[in-house]
């Protein structure tokens, strides 16, 4: 398989277990608000701090997100799924057990297709509801953690957040597939509107199980679990980092122990969390304050329907025009930028028109300026309008770029305003460039002479003065065009 | 007025209101200085707020005063109650103040009740007789040498000794209806989700229910009617499936009684099989027709609740862990917090039946004990089913003993276990039961318990206030009889 990792005779197994925050308005099993970013514990009640008495009631539509983002990984959403109890103490666990899926998830055996370049399709395990815990900060101690720390505090504004599990097959070949896969992922997420899967927020988080066995093999080698892996780039390297350490243990002849690691992006490192001695029996068992989850059939293919265009489609409708894969791939997993590229799109007619704009000074404007693509000053409106003269013929591209500086600084200007103020409009008149090209070539015999001689390159020099002449507002095609005539004469 | 609380009902102390016999205020005071001259020995109120009992009586005074309002009540402290302590009679939650009410409290507000108290019960409400409670026994009104049955102990000690007309209690394994029938009381457990749980401190949350404690059947229906709702906030509650109706003394013309004879071979003491025999007979004279059922697995109902029940109870308790709430005893690190804080904080029935439902739902036992168990509920609820396709109602014991003295079964954790063995598989089946008075044995009162189909409230509450009228039973101890 093209980008599979190989080293030594051995190859990758990877599967990610990912846990998606669902952008619903109220939390899980309470009312209160499910929001990140306010005063710690103001957004708590009796419900999500565990008080006596309180009881759990799903969020309809947290499992309505949940099923709309399970059949767009090509899952089975069961008639009935059922939540249960997983049991551990830990001070982010209010109730001392998290109210998750155990055997009846709410979304089964789903497959998930990467286009592109060396394609790959990986399956889908499950996709299963539940609540996120409470948010801890250790002071002092050891690297964050709660042993040996000074003191810890706990905000339980984030405890019963709506958390989405997807857990892959593993059927990742190399740190790249795992990239490519959860940035495809994250793309069909946000498209579908459940959540903004921002890593940084950590409202996007993933783990991975590694494992290497030799090639060929059918067998699974010993795998680890690698946690906090809060970036595209820190997944890769993460793995990569944990499949060289594999390798050096089994090519020295020791074992891979059963462990669940921290990757800390600061040194590359690895260090262990637990074992699988001390891996917890979470005793699950049904919780008995909810129901089982039933769904209608009907309702959920109304939900199928109703879905938006998804980044696999968008990148096959987009290849299909005639984009190539890396700007089609590039688009299909950027939600706000394929939506301006459509908008423009469909203003300027011609999409590789419309691509190579988008590609170009856009792209280059909002990494310059960080402004994501739905909040720029130009907007498809604007930037249609200066294509528009492009296209035409109105403008060449030297004014073009400076329009398209004057639209981001000035955010009430039109191109046709600019051009106008500016007199950037591109010389059309044959005479006014015959009296140019006349004018440079009764300045530079020698270069005239030159090119009789037949150094024909020195045509760009002379294209250029021209253009110096013209104060950048002639069609350098014209100019060559007039210039081999005039020379050849 | 003097007005005498003792044996008064909660649908009379209404109409004394309603009539302008007596206020609120005064008829709060009335029972305030009961428990003050009596509780001191039977101990059955955690919490008592004269200021704050007055100052709700006066509120009602004030107000339309129609329905139930300004009649008082007692909370067993298993139920949340806001701005008021709520122990669920754990040293663990020492000191611990809800900041909402229980659906059930805020529909007793609603409905103008003045709340007298909280009241005593086996820890977490785990026990039969409220000896577990981690703030001492509370004694039988009929016999203080002997326990008020349990959990819902103080609750039946306190509509027994004139401290409160009604009382709530809780129900998961025969809480309301064993005590009630220690007590000679009217106990309801209801159908399971027809009354909102929330804001009941957790033991077993798929198989208890709120109920009414009372006097008469009447008034477990009167209150019933304000508890048996859908709040919305408990998510296997849809409420009664019928408006509750209070109900007349009637015949029993056209009514089949189930009576599971093999069930009763179990070691029932001879003067509660003989009341039961009796009350037989009664309705037999009331023109009901008797049929053996079978219920081959009931039996196993305990086997199986006490794996189910203390396996919910192990998640349950869970959350009493020191860091947001109660008791907190102080420790190096966290975890030897939590083992130190859960040690001081839990009794020895709570701790066993920690320690048996985390057993029950570990892996390599999880199948053979939760899983199991699970199974034998589903063959009792069967069995119920399979019963009720040809009986009205099923007639059995309450309990299978008159109240017992304090200290005889603390030590046999099993003889106290078995003292449940008629009221378990209700539970297990999720089915409504009514104990009503069944007449005394050893000059103690026994119960008869009359088991429904889901939702069969109403049938319960009329076949009830027929045994009930036959009966003639007074429920007011002797000793307060003379005493008044």
């Amino acid at each position: 398989m093209s980008g599979a990792w190989q080293r030594d005779g051995y190859e990758a197994v990877i599967g990610l277990e990912i846990h998606v925050q669902l952008d619903t308005a109220s939390k899980m099993f309470c009312a209160c608000p499910n929001r990140y970013g306010d005063e710690p514990n103001t957004n708590v009640c009796m419900v999500c701090l565990a008080h006596p008495g309180a009881l759990p009631v799903a969020n309809a539509e947290a499992v309505r997100q949940s099923a709309r983002v399970g059949l767009a990984l090509g899952c089975r959403i069961p008639d009935t799924s059922e939540f249960s109890r997983k049991q551990y103490f830990y001070p982010d666990s209010p109730k001392a057990y998290q109210i998750s899926q155990y055997d009846q998830p709410l979304c089964a055996e789903g497959s998930f297709h990467v286009p592109g370049e060396g394609a790959f399709t990986v399956g889908i395990t499950r996709a299963h509801l539940e609540e996120d815990a409470a948010k801890m900060i250790h002071a002092g101690g050891d690297a964050g953690r709660i042993q040996g720390s000074a003191g810890s505090v706990v905000d339980f504004n984030r405890a019963g957040t709506p958390l989405l599990e997807i857990v892959t097959e593993p059927d990742l070949r190399s740190p790249e597939q795992a990239r490519r896969f959860l940035t495809l992922l994250r793309a069909t997420v946000v498209a579908i509107g459940a959540s903004d899967c921002d890593m940084e927020k950590g409202s996007l988080r993933a783990d991975a199980n590694v494992s290497i066995r030799p090639i060929g093999s059918e067998g699974y080698g010993t795998k680890t679990e690698l946690k906090n892996m809060n970036s595209f780039r820190f997944l890769e390297r993460g793995i990569e980092a944990e499949l060289e350490r594999q390798l050096g243990l089994v090519l020295a002849g020791e074992e891979v122990r059963q462990e669940t690691l921290h990757f800390d992006p600061a040194t590359g490192g690895l260090t262990s969390l637990r074992s699988k001695e001390e891996a917890h029996d979470y005793r699950y068992f049904p919780e008995p304050d909810l129901l089982p989850v039933t769904q209608d059939p009907d309702a959920l293919a109304a939900l199928a329907g109703q879905l938006p265009e998804l980044p696999v489609a968008r990148f096959a409708r987009l290849t299909g025009t005639g984009l190539p894969e890396s700007t089609a791939l590039l688009l299909a997993t950027e939600p706000e930028l394929a939506a301006y590229f459509d908008d423009l799109a469909a203003r300027v007619g011609d999409p590789k028109v419309a691509a190579n704009w988008v590609m170009g000074e856009l792209q280059a404007h909002l990494n310059a300026t960080g402004i994501a693509a739905d909040a720029s000053p130009v907007t498809p409106e604007r930037l249609a309008g200066l294509v528009a003269l492009v296209v035409e013929g109105a403008i060449n591209q030297t004014s073009a770029k400076e329009v398209f500086q004057a639209l981001v600084e000035d955010p009430t200007a039109t191109a046709a305003g600019v051009v106008e103020a500016r007199g950037l409009a591109q010389m059309g008149d044959a005479d006014e460039l015959g009296a140019i090209v006349d004018g440079v070539l009764a300045a530079h015999p020698d270069e005239v002479a030159a090119f009789k001689g037949g150094r024909e390159q020195v045509i760009g020099f002379l294209v250029g003065q021209c253009m110096k002449a013209s104060g950048g507002r002639a069609d350098a095609k014209a100019l060559q065009a007039l210039l081999r005539e005039r020379l050849s004469a | 007025m003097a007005i005498d609380v003792i044996g008064l009902t909660a649908e009379r102390a209404a109409a004394l209101l309603r009539g302008r016999e007596c206020t609120a205020e005064e008829l709060a005071q009335a029972y305030l200085d009961r428990i003050a001259a009596v509780d001191g020995e039977i101990h059955s109120y955690l919490h008592v707020d004269p200021e704050r009992t007055l100052a709700a009586a006066r509120a009602q005074d004030a107000g339309s005063g129609e329905g139930l309002a300004g009649v008082p009540i007692a909370y067993k402290d298993l139920l949340s109650t806001r701005g008021v302590p709520t122990t669920a009679g754990s040293r663990i939650l020492e000191g611990f103040v809800p900041i909402e009410d229980a659906d059930v409290v805020r529909w007793g507000d609603e409905a103008g009740l003045v709340s007298l108290g909280k009241t005593n019960l086996d820890e977490f409400a785990m026990g039969s007789s409220t000896e577990h409670s981690a703030y001492g026994p509370t004694r039988n009104p009929w016999d203080t040498a002997r326990v008020p049955g349990g959990s819902s102990g103080g609750s039946a000690a306190v509509v027994a000794a004139g401290c409160a007309p009604w009382a709530l209690g809780t129900d998961t394994g025969g809480s309301i209806r064993q005590p009630a029938a220690f007590c000679g009381l009217v106990g309801l457990m209801p159908t399971y989700g027809s009354v909102s749980r929330f804001g009941v401190v957790a033991f077993a949350c798929s198989l208890e229910q709120v109920g009414p404690m009372t006097l008469t059947v009447r008034d477990a229906a009167l209150l019933q009617q304000v508890i048996a709702r859908d709040s919305g906030r408990d998510a296997t509650c849809t409420g009664p499936r019928e408006p509750i109706a209070v109900p007349e003394p009637s015949r029993l013309d056209g009514v089949t009684f189930g009576v599971p004879r093999a069930e009763l071979e179990a070691g029932v003491e001879e003067g509660v099989r003989a009341r039961f025999d009796e009350s037989l007979a009664i309705a037999e004279s009331l023109g009901a027709r008797l049929v053996d059922v079978e219920l081959p697995y009931a039996r196993h109902g305990l086997a199986a609740y006490y794996v189910i029940a203390p396996a919910e109870a192990s998640a349950n308790l869970s959350r009493f862990d020191g860091v947001r709430y109660g008791l907190r005893v102080d420790a190096p690190d966290v975890r030897a917090m939590y083992e130190a804080t859960r040690d001081a904080g839990f009794g020895a029935e709570a701790k066993r039946r920690i320690m048996i439902g985390t057993y029950a739902l570990s892996a390599g036992y999880h199948d053979a004990y939760y899983v199991q168990a699970q199974r034998v509920r589903t063959l009792i609820r069967r069995d119920f089913d399979a019963a009720f396709a040809g009986v009205d109602a099923i007639l059995l014991p309450t309990a299978p003993t008159v109240a017992f003295p304090i200290g005889a079964r603390l030590d046999d954790p099993l003889a106290m276990y078995a003292n449940d063995i008629f009221t378990l598989p209700v539970n297990l089946a999720g089915i409504p039961a009514l104990s009503v008075p069944n007449g005394l044995s050893e000059g103690l009162p026994t119960g008869l318990q009359i088991i429904g189909p889901a939702h069969a409230e109403n049938l319960l509450l009329r076949l009830g206030a027929a045994f009930e009228a036959e009966h003639a039973f007074d429920p007011v101890p002797p000793a307060l009889r003379s005493a008044s």
